[in-house]
C-alpha cells in the first residue's frame, strides 16, 4: 500500500476513491483522437466561408487537386447525394417548426461564417491546409441577420434564402391563471435580462478519423464525441451507412460541456471521404476554426414580469424569451431554451406561470447545449429577478426567498411546471451557506464601506438554485417532442477468476465513471474495487446506451449499473443456494458472501460461484451457466440537485474592476458515491457559470464576424483569475434512482452566474443601478456606473464620473 | 536533439512546428494541441530545461537542444506499484483529483514542474499567477493548485498526508424524508 491508496473499509461507496482513469493521463500514455495513425491515413481540410451570408456562384477545386501531396478536393455540389437530407436535428419542438437543410458542406448559400463550402484530402495535414488556399470560391454577399429582434421584424431581412422567416418556431406554455395573478397584484416587477452568447471550448478541440472497411464490413470512427451511440445512429440515418455497418469509438476524449454533444458536418465528411477513398482520413479542428465551426451557447434575450402580493408572496411570472439558433439547427438547438419552461419557477411556489419562447435564425454559428442547457439561463433570470423584486419591495433578499420557496415538509412537491420535485431541503443549505459565509458579518461591512464612501464597493450575490436533470424520463421526453428515450444500460460480466466487467452505454470525457462505477459494482457485488473493469465508448463493446451529457450519467447510468449487479447477485444466489444445499430464503449475502443462516461456516464467496458457474458443472437445471446481466433503466423522474451558493465581490467603482473575494457553494446532490469526483464537478461547474458572469462572450459585428474569434480575445479564465472556491453540501436522498443520487455536472454552472451577477449588482445599487451586462467586465462595469443617474445626496459616483469620461 | 533522452535526428521542414514534430514524426502523442494562439498551454514541453510552448517553436529552432515532455517525466516502478516510479507533480494530481479529462494535464504538469524549480515553495497566489498560461475547463483550477502545493511539499521532502475533499466528503445535514420506502420498493423498468 502506498500513501496514494484510499483507506481500505468495508463501503466502497460514499468514500474517495483515487481516479482509476489517472494513469494513462497524468505519464502521456493517452489516445485522443488525433493521436490515431493508421496505415495510409490521408489528412482533411475544410474551406470555410469568410461570409456571413452569401450566394455561392462558383466553387473550383482544380487548382486545389495540382498541389503537392493533394489526393482528393471536392466541392459541396459534387458530395451532395451523400447527405441529400443534410444534418440531423433530433428536437422538432412544434410542427410548424422552420428547419432549413443542413448540409455538411454548403451548396449555393452560406449562411455564417464558417459554413464549409469544399474539402481536401491530403497526405499530410500541411498539406491539406496548404492547398485550401487554392480553392476558388465565388460569392455574391447576401443581408447578414445579425439580430433576433430586427430579424423578426416584417420586412427583415432572411438569414436563410430558403425559408419565408426568421422565425423557427413559437412554443408557448400557460400554467395556472396568469391574468388573474397578474391582475391586482401589489407589485409587479419587470425586467429584460441578456443572456450571452458562449463559446464551450472543451480544451481537447474536436477531431474525426474515420477508416474504411477491411477484413469485416463495417466503417470504423474515431471521434471526439460525447455521443458514440447518438452519433452512429444518426450517421447511419443521414449518410447510409447501415448502422451495424458502423462503428463509432469514443476514445480519451478531452471535455465536452456538451460541444461534444453533436452530429457534426465533419463527422458526416470524414465518413463519406473514406467511402469515396477507400482509405482512412483523419480532420483535427484548430482552435480558432473551431470557434466558428462548433456549438455555442446561450445567446437569450428574456423579458420577466414577476407578480407579488404585498407581503411578498409570488402570485405568478411571467418569461417572454428570444432564443438565437444560429444559422442552422444542430441535433437539439430548438430544445435547449425550451427546457427553461420548466425552471423560470425554481425553488418557488406560484399560482400561475407564462413561458413563451421564440426560436431566431441568425447569421452566426448555431448554438446548442452548453453545460446546464436552457436551464442557467432561466435560473439566472428567476434568480436575479427575486433580487430585483425584494429591492423594490424593500424586502431583505433571503426573507423574499424564503417566503416562496418549497418547505422541505412539502415534498414531493408538484410545480406550477407541471413536474414533481421529489426531494430537497432548501431551508437546510441556505442556513449552512449563511454560517460559512459569515453572511451577517459581511451584510455590516457592506454597511460601512457604503456610508464611509469607499470607492471599492462590497456586494454580496445569492443564488438559491434548484434544476432538473438525470436526461430523461423517456416518456417526458417523448411528450416534448424529443427524438430519442432517456434510458440508459449497462452489462456486468463476472469472469472465471471472480474479476468483473462492467460495460456501460454513458460515455465519459472527465467525469471519472471508470473509478464511480467500478464503486458501484465493487459495492454491489461485494468484490474488491480493483477487481471491476469498467468498459464504455466503443460500439463494438457497449453496443447500447445513450451517452453522457444533462448531469444524467450517474443517475440513469449509474443505476443500470446497480440494477444489472443486482440481477448478478440473484443469478448467483440461486447458484450459491444450490451449491450449499440449501433453500435460497435461508441465505445472507453480505460483502461478497453467501452464508446459511444461522451456520455461518455453510458459506460460498461469490467468485467461488463465479467459478462453478464457468465449469458449469454442477447447476441449477432450470438455470443457464451465466452470472452475466444487463439492465436498460429508465426513470420515471428527472433528479432534482439544489444548493444556496453565495458570492461577494468587489467592485472599483472608478475602474469598473470586479474582484471575487469568496465563494461560498453548498449543494445537495443526494447521495455520493466518490466525494473527491463530486467536489471537482462542482468547482468546473462553478468556474465556468463565474466565466459567465465575469469574462465571456462571444462577439459578433454588424457583418456577421466572429470578433472573439480566438483564446486571445475570448476570455477563457486561467488560475489566477478565480479563487479557491469553499464548498459544503447537505443531503436529501433522490427518490428516482436506487442509489439516492442526483446529477451534479451541470449544477454549479447553473447556480454561480446569478450569485456573481447579484453581487455586482448588490455592490452598485446605491449609485441607482439595478443591472450590469454580462460578462460584468471592467468596461461593462464602468459604462454602466457613467451612464447611472449620481445616487441622491451622495457625491461617491459623481466623483466617479467627473474622474472618467466626463 | 534528444526527446526524453533519446536522440532524434530528422531532416524536416522549416515551418515544421515542434508540437507537431513531436506528435507526428515521433508519436510522442503524450503532448496536446489545444489551440492555435499560444493561450491554452496544453503543448508546454522543456527546452533545456525551460518551459515552452511547443505550438509557438519551430522544430529547427530545438535543433541540438534537450526536450522534455510529460512521457519521460516518470520513472520505472520501483516496486510493483506502478505509481512508485511517477514524479511528485504525476502522483499530487493524482491525489488531488487535479485533472477531469486530462487533456491539460501534460501542460499543466510540465509548467508546474518549471514554476517549482524557480519557486520550490511558493503561496497559493505564486501558483495560480504561475499557471496564468495554462488553461484547464474542467477542475476549476482549485484542485491543480492543491496538486501543486502538495507535490511541491513533497519536493521539499515534507510528508504528505490523505487528499483533500474540500468540504464535500461528509454532507453537513443529512435529511432522509420519508422516502425511505419508496427507494426500497423502487421496480426495474421492465
Amino acid at each position: 500500500m502506498t500513501a496514494l491508496d484510499a483507506p481500505t473499509t468495508d463501503a466502497v461507496v460514499g468514500v474517495t476513491k483515487l481516479r482509476k482513469e489517472d494513469a494513462h493521463l497524468v505519464t502521456g500514455r493517452t489516445r485522443w483522437t488525433d493521436n490515431v495513425q493508421l496505415p495510409g491515413l490521408l489528412h482533411v481540410a475544410l474551406v470555410r466561408s469568410p461570409m456571413a451570408h452569401a450566394r455561392v456562384t462558383d466553387v473550383d477545386v482544380s487548382a486545389a487537386l495540382e498541389q503537392p501531396g493533394v489526393v482528393a478536393a471536392y466541392t459541396g455540389a459534387d458530395l451532395v447525394e451523400h447527405w441529400s437530407g443534410g444534418l440531423p436535428c433530433a428536437w422538432p419542438v412544434t410542427e410548424d417548426m422552420r428547419s432549413p437543410v443542413h448540409l455538411p458542406i454548403a451548396t449555393d448559400e452560406v449562411r455564417h461564417v464558417g459554413d464549409a463550402v469544399a474539402v481536401v484530402v491530403a497526405r499530410t495535414r500541411y498539406q491539406a491546409a496548404d492547398a485550401t488556399e487554392f480553392v476558388v470560391v465565388d460569392y455574391e454577399p447576401l443581408p447578414v441577420v445579425t439580430d433576433m429582434e430586427a430579424a423578426l421584424a416584417d420586412g427583415a431581412d432572411l438569414a436563410d434564402s430558403t425559408l419565408d422567416s426568421n422565425e423557427c418556431f413559437t412554443w408557448p406554455m400557460v400554467n395556472g391563471d396568469i391574468d388573474a395573478a397578474f391582475d391586482g397584484a401589489a407589485h409587479v416587477v419587470t425586467r429584460r435580462f441578456v443572456n450571452q452568447r458562449l463559446i464551450p471550448t472543451a480544451i481537447e478541440p474536436r477531431a474525426v478519423v474515420c477508416a474504411p472497411p477491411r477484413d469485416q464490413r463495417e466503417f470504423t470512427m474515431w471521434s471526439a464525441t460525447q455521443i458514440p451511440h447518438i452519433l452512429r445512429l444518426m450517421l447511419a440515418l443521414t449518410c447510409g451507412v447501415p448502422e451495424h455497418e458502423l462503428r463509432v469509438i469514443a476514445p480519451d476524449v478531452g471535455g465536452g460541456f456538451g460541444s461534444k454533444l453533436n452530429v457534426y458536418a465533419e463527422e458526416a465528411i470524414c465518413l463519406v471521404l473514406a467511402k469515396l477513398l477507400d482509405q482512412p482520413v483523419k480532420w483535427t479542428e484548430s482552435r480558432t476554426e473551431g470557434y466558428v465551426a462548433t456549438i455555442h451557447g446561450r445567446d437569450q434575450v428574456q423579458d420577466l414580469s414577476i407578480a407579488l402580493d404585498e407581503d411578498g408572496r409570488i402570485r405568478g411570472l411571467k418569461a417572454k424569451l428570444l432564443a438565437d439558433m444560429g444559422a442552422y439547427l444542430q441535433l437539439v438547438t430548438p430544445g435547449v431554451p425550451l427546457l427553461g419552461a420548466f425552471m423560470f419557477n425554481a425553488i418557488y411556489k406560484m399560482d400561475a406561470l407564462s413561458f413563451e419562447c421564440t426560436g431566431v435564425f441568425t447569421n452566426k454559428t448555431p448554438t446548442d447545449a452548453y453545460r446546464g442547457a436552457g436551464r442557467p439561463e432561466a435560473t439566472y433570470a428567476i434568480e436575479r429577478l427575486i433580487d430585483e423584486a425584494a429591492h423594490e419591495i424593500g424586502m431583505e433578499p433571503f426573507e423574499l426567498r424564503e417566503r416562496n420557496w418549497i418547505k422541505h415538509e412539502e415534498f414531493p412537491y408538484e410545480t406550477i411546471a407541471g413536474i414533481t420535485y421529489d426531494s430537497g431541503n432548501y431551508e437546510a443549505a441556505t442556513a449552512r451557506a449563511k454560517e460559512m459565509f459569515d453572511y451577517d458579518g459581511l451584510r455590516a461591512e457592506q454597511a460601512r464601506r457604503r456610508e464611509s464612501g469607499d470607492k471599492v464597493q462590497l456586494g454580496i450575490g445569492i443564488s438559491t438554485f434548484t434544476e432538473m436533470c438525470g436526461l430523461a424520463p423517456s416518456r417526458v421526453l417523448g411528450s416534448l417532442s424529443y427524438g430519442a428515450g432517456g434510458w440508459e444500460h449497462a452489462s456486468v460480466r463476472m469472469l472465471a477468476t471472480g474479476k468483473v466487467e462492467v460495460v456501460t452505454g454513458t460515455s465519459p470525457h472527465g467525469q471519472g465513471h471508470v473509478t464511480a462505477w467500478s464503486q458501484i459494482a465493487a459495492q454491489a457485488l461485494g468484490v474488491p474495487y480493483e477487481d471491476v473493469e469498467v468498459r464504455h465508448g466503443d460500439t463494438a463493446v457497449a453496443h447500447k446506451g445513450m451517452d453522457t451529457y444533462g448531469s444524467r450519467s450517474l443517475v440513469v447510468g449509474g443505476y443500470a449499473v446497480q440494477v444489472a449487479c443486482d440481477k448478478v447477485v440473484a443469478k448467483a444466489k440461486r447458484v450459491a443456494a444450490h451449491m450449499l444445499e440449501a433453500s435460497e430464503d435461508d441465505l445472507e449475502f453480505d460483502r461478497g458472501t453467501f452464508s446459511v443462516r444461522g451456520s455461518p461456516d455453510a458459506s460460498r464467496t461469490i467468485q467461488d460461484v463465479a467459478l462453478a458457474v464457468f465449469a458449469a458443472h454442477d447447476y441449477p437445471e432450470d438455470m443457464e451457466p451465466s452470472l452475466d446481466s444487463d439492465a436498460t433503466v429508465d426513470p420515471e423522474n428527472f433528479s432534482y440537485p439544489h444548493g444556496t451558493h453565495l458570492a461577494a465581490v468587489e467592485v472599483d467603482t472608478e475602474t469598473g474592476m470586479v474582484h471575487l473575494r469568496d465563494y461560498v457553494a453548498v449543494d445537495d446532490v443526494g447521495k455520493v458515491i466518490n466525494p473527491q469526483i463530486v467536489e471537482g464537478q462542482v468547482h468546473g461547474g462553478l468556474a465556468q457559470g463565474i466565466a459567465q458572469a465575469l469574462f465571456e462572450e462571444a462577439v459578433y459585428d454588424a457583418e456577421g464576424n466572429l470578433v472573439t474569434g480566438s483564446l486571445v480575445d475570448y476570455y477563457v479564465p486561467s488560475a489566477a483569475d478565480l479563487p479557491t472556491f469553499r464548498t459544503d453540501r447537505t443531503e436529501t436522498p433522490a427518490t428516482s434512482n436506487p442509489l439516492g443520487v442526483k446529477g451534479v455536472g451541470e449544477a454549479g454552472t447553473i447556480a454561480s452566474t446569478p450569485a456573481i451577477m447579484n453581487a455586482v449588482v448588490d455592490a452598485l445599487r446605491p449609485m441607482g443601478i439595478n443591472d450590469v451586462p454580462m460578462p460584468a467586465s471592467p468596461r461593462n462595469v464602468w459604462e454602466t456606473i457613467q451612464s447611472a443617474a449620481p445616487p441622491v445626496g451622495g457625491d461617491k459616483a459623481s466623483g466617479a464620473t467627473n474622474g472618467g469620461a466626463a | 536533439m534528444t526527446v526524453d533522452g533519446q536522440a532524434c535526428d530528422d531532416d524536416v521542414e522549416p515551418r515544421l512546428l515542434l508540437v507537431h514534430y513531436l506528435r507526428d514524426v515521433l508519436g510522442k502523442t503524450g503532448t496536446n494541441v489545444g489551440c492555435d494562439t499560444s493561450n491554452c498551454g496544453a503543448c508546454t514541453v522543456h527546452l533545456d530545461g525551460d518551459s515552452v510552448k511547443s505550438c509557438t517553436v519551430l522544430t529547427v529552432q530545438a535543433d541540438g537542444a534537450e526536450v522534455a515532455t510529460i512521457e519521460g517525466l516518470a520513472q520505472p516502478p520501483t516496486d510493483g506499484d506502478a505509481t512508485s516510479g511517477w514524479h511528485p507533480l504525476q502522483k499530487a494530481f493524482h491525489a488531488e483529483h487535479g485533472l477531469q479529462c486530462g487533456y491539460c494535464t501534460p501542460g499543466m504538469i510540465m509548467s508546474s514542474m518549471d514554476l517549482l524549480g524557480r519557486n520550490p515553495s511558493p503561496s497559493e497566489e505564486d501558483v495560480r499567477h504561475g499557471l496564468e498560461g495554462n488553461l484547464c475547463r474542467c477542475t476549476g483550477y482549485v484542485n491543480i493548485v492543491r496538486s501543486v502545493l502538495r507535490a511541491a511539499a513533497e519536493l521539499r521532502g515534507e510528508t504528505v498526508g490523505d487528499a483533500d475533499e474540500g468540504g464535500i466528503g461528509e454532507a453537513d445535514v443529512v435529511s432522509d424524508p420519508e422516502h425511505e420506502e419508496q427507494l426500497e420498493n423502487l421496480e426495474v423498468a421492465p
